[in-house]
């Protein structure tokens, strides 16, 4: 019994990439020769065999495909390109134009890099990178992202749940939320120094939102470590929220028992609430959130609520008015 | 004398070439695959970009004679309105066909939605009635008073042409800042100079 159903979602079946196609690009990344349900249970935490030809690993990837643990989720739509993922980026700490945030991160140093783990926990702690995706493992997660400006993405991932390291540093009873920082570091990142918005920029999950499993910290994609314009070298995904909520080069994670506001929150009230759910009902004060274009494709898709991932998440927001809390 | 020549028509070939240059540029940054990964979108701005640009030009046209007393540059205030028209509607036809795949319902829903959908629309049910009677048959039908009534419409056109471009964009307004300051100063000339006619003409 895999837990194959676990983020099934509802998502016609016609959308589905094949599972072939699907293992032989696993097959592919991980460059290991059998892939069946239990070969990959029995791959755990063994090295991966030698990458194929053609295809060296970039450097300082080493680690991670060593030590990646090949869950297995299911594939729900086509996989956006690697080079797509690479140079379509909302980060504004660099620049406000998607194609050119890649070329302006370039040079952006991520090591060492450190994360502050505190707050209301009984263990703070301060963790290296390495020691965190030592300390817990990544897993390979297949989420689709939708960007709150209508376009989205279907992106492997590699990380671990958030889940694993808050109960590493044990929150306290009155933690309710979780609170995160991007690095404010103006010379490296030169959108910071516009006064348009109010940086660092600060990012919130209620608690029960980061326990959830889906929620990840990613360290890496398609295989390899992060880079810099998706977020390296460490970020958060929670799939069923709009992109802005996956806040990016993560330096400091606080338990607090208040909500937290994040920059959206301040740079426009109106439009960006604290709970930011993907949904095709709420529309946001200027636009529409019914469609969506994926990256790719030329004609609009319908938005699904959560993202299509209801199944798993719905019952967070139980008895929520979610006109109200958007 | 040199008003009285016919125009060249080398100039005519040179003017309609440059007014189908957008579009061609478009064609040819799709076969170059240069449209970037959002391409509706990039096709979308570009066409919207042409038809702002080309209505501000047909605005230019009277101030020019205004202030220069250059009569052959109303030679191009027709063809410019069309073009911008033109662009307009390929714009509009990106939106609901590329973008929309001419789903109704999602049309009906982003315009319910979308602010700056609705303002983009007013605009072109502006420009439409504008286009339509561009010929001399129906400025003839409308009387030139009532015409020019109707045409002066399109300074509006381009006010709110240039929100609809203001509503899209965020933190970076030198564009649509740029448009309205080119705006303001042909509204304001041709404004002036209708207050110092009038002046001479009481006095």
């Amino acid at each position: 019994m895999r837990n194959k159903n676990r983020f099934r979602s509802n998502i016609p079946r016609s959308e589905i990439t094949p599972e072939a196609l699907y293992r032989s690009r696993r097959h592919f990344m991980q460059g290991t020769a059998v892939l069946s349900a239990t070969a990959l249970l029995a791959a755990c935490g063994a090295p991966s065999g030698p990458p194929e030809a053609g295809t060296p690993p970039p450097p300082g990837a080493e680690g991670q495909m060593g030590t990646a643990v090949p869950t297995f989720t299911p594939a729900p739509d086509n996989l956006t390109s690697e080079q797509d993922i690479l140079s379509y980026n909302n980060f504004f700490e660099f620049t406000i134009e998607k194609e050119t945030v890649a070329e302006k991160a370039a040079n952006f140093v991520t090591a060492p890099w450190e994360v502050a783990v505190g707050g209301l926990v009984r263990q703070p702690g301060v963790y290296d990178i390495a020691t965190l995706k030592q300390q817990f493992e990544p897993e390979e997660r297949i989420y689709r992202l939708r960007c709150v400006e209508g376009w989205s993405m279907v992106i492997p991932w590699l990380g671990f749940p958030l889940h694993k390291l808050l109960e590493a540093v044990e929150p306290l009873p009155e933690a309710q939320y979780v609170r995160f920082e991007t690095l404010y570091d103006p010379a490296q990142m030169p959108g910071q120094n516009s006064d348009w918005y109010d940086w660092p920029y600060v990012e919130g999950l209620r608690l029960d939102e980061a326990m959830h499993d889906l929620t990840l910290l990613a360290t890496g994609l398609y295989g390899k470590d992060l880079a810099p314009q998706n977020g390296a070298p460490i970020r958060l995904v929670v799939p069923w929220k709009y992109g802005f909520k996956s806040i990016k080069s993560i330096v400091k994670i606080d338990l607090v028992a208040e909500q937290p506001q994040s920059l959206w929150m301040k740079a426009a009230p109106e439009e960006y609430g604290f709970y930011a759910n993907v949904n095709p009902d709420v529309p946001h004060p200027r636009w529409s959130q019914a469609t969506e274009r994926r990256l790719g494709e030329v004609r609009r898709r319908k938005t699904a609520l959560f993202n299509g991932y209801a199944a798993e998440v719905a019952s967070l927001y139980e008895g929520m008015d979610l006109q109200e809390n958007f | 004398m040199k008003e009285k020549r016919p125009f060249p028509p080398t100039l005519q070939l040179i003017f309609h070439l440059l007014a189908w240059l957008p579009l061609l540029w478009l064609l040819w940054s799709y076969w170059q695959d240069a449209l970037g990964l959002n391409f509706v979108r990039t096709i979308t701005l570009r066409t919207g970009k042409a038809a702002l640009i080309f209505l501000l030009l047909s605005l230019t046209v009277t101030p020019l004679y205004l202030l220069f007393g250059w009569k052959w540059v109303y030679r191009y205030r027709r063809p410019l309105g069309l073009y911008a028209f033109l662009y307009a509607a390929l714009h509009l036809l990106t939106f609901v066909g590329l973008d929309y795949g001419f789903d109704w319902a999602l049309v009906g829903d982003a315009m319910r939605n979308n602010r700056y959908t609705q303002v983009g629309l007013t605009a072109f049910l502006i420009l439409l009635p504008l286009a339509l009677t561009s010929t001399q048959r129906s400025r003839a039908w409308l009387g030139p008073k009532w015409w020019k009534r109707l045409h002066r419409l399109s300074y509006l056109a381009a006010i709110i042409a240039i929100l609809h471009y203001a509503l899209l964009v965020r933190q970076y307004f030198t564009q649509p800042i740029t448009f309205g300051v080119i705006l303001a100063v042909l509204l304001g000339t041709r404004l002036f100079m209708a207050l110092v006619k009038k002046r001479y003409a009481l006095g």
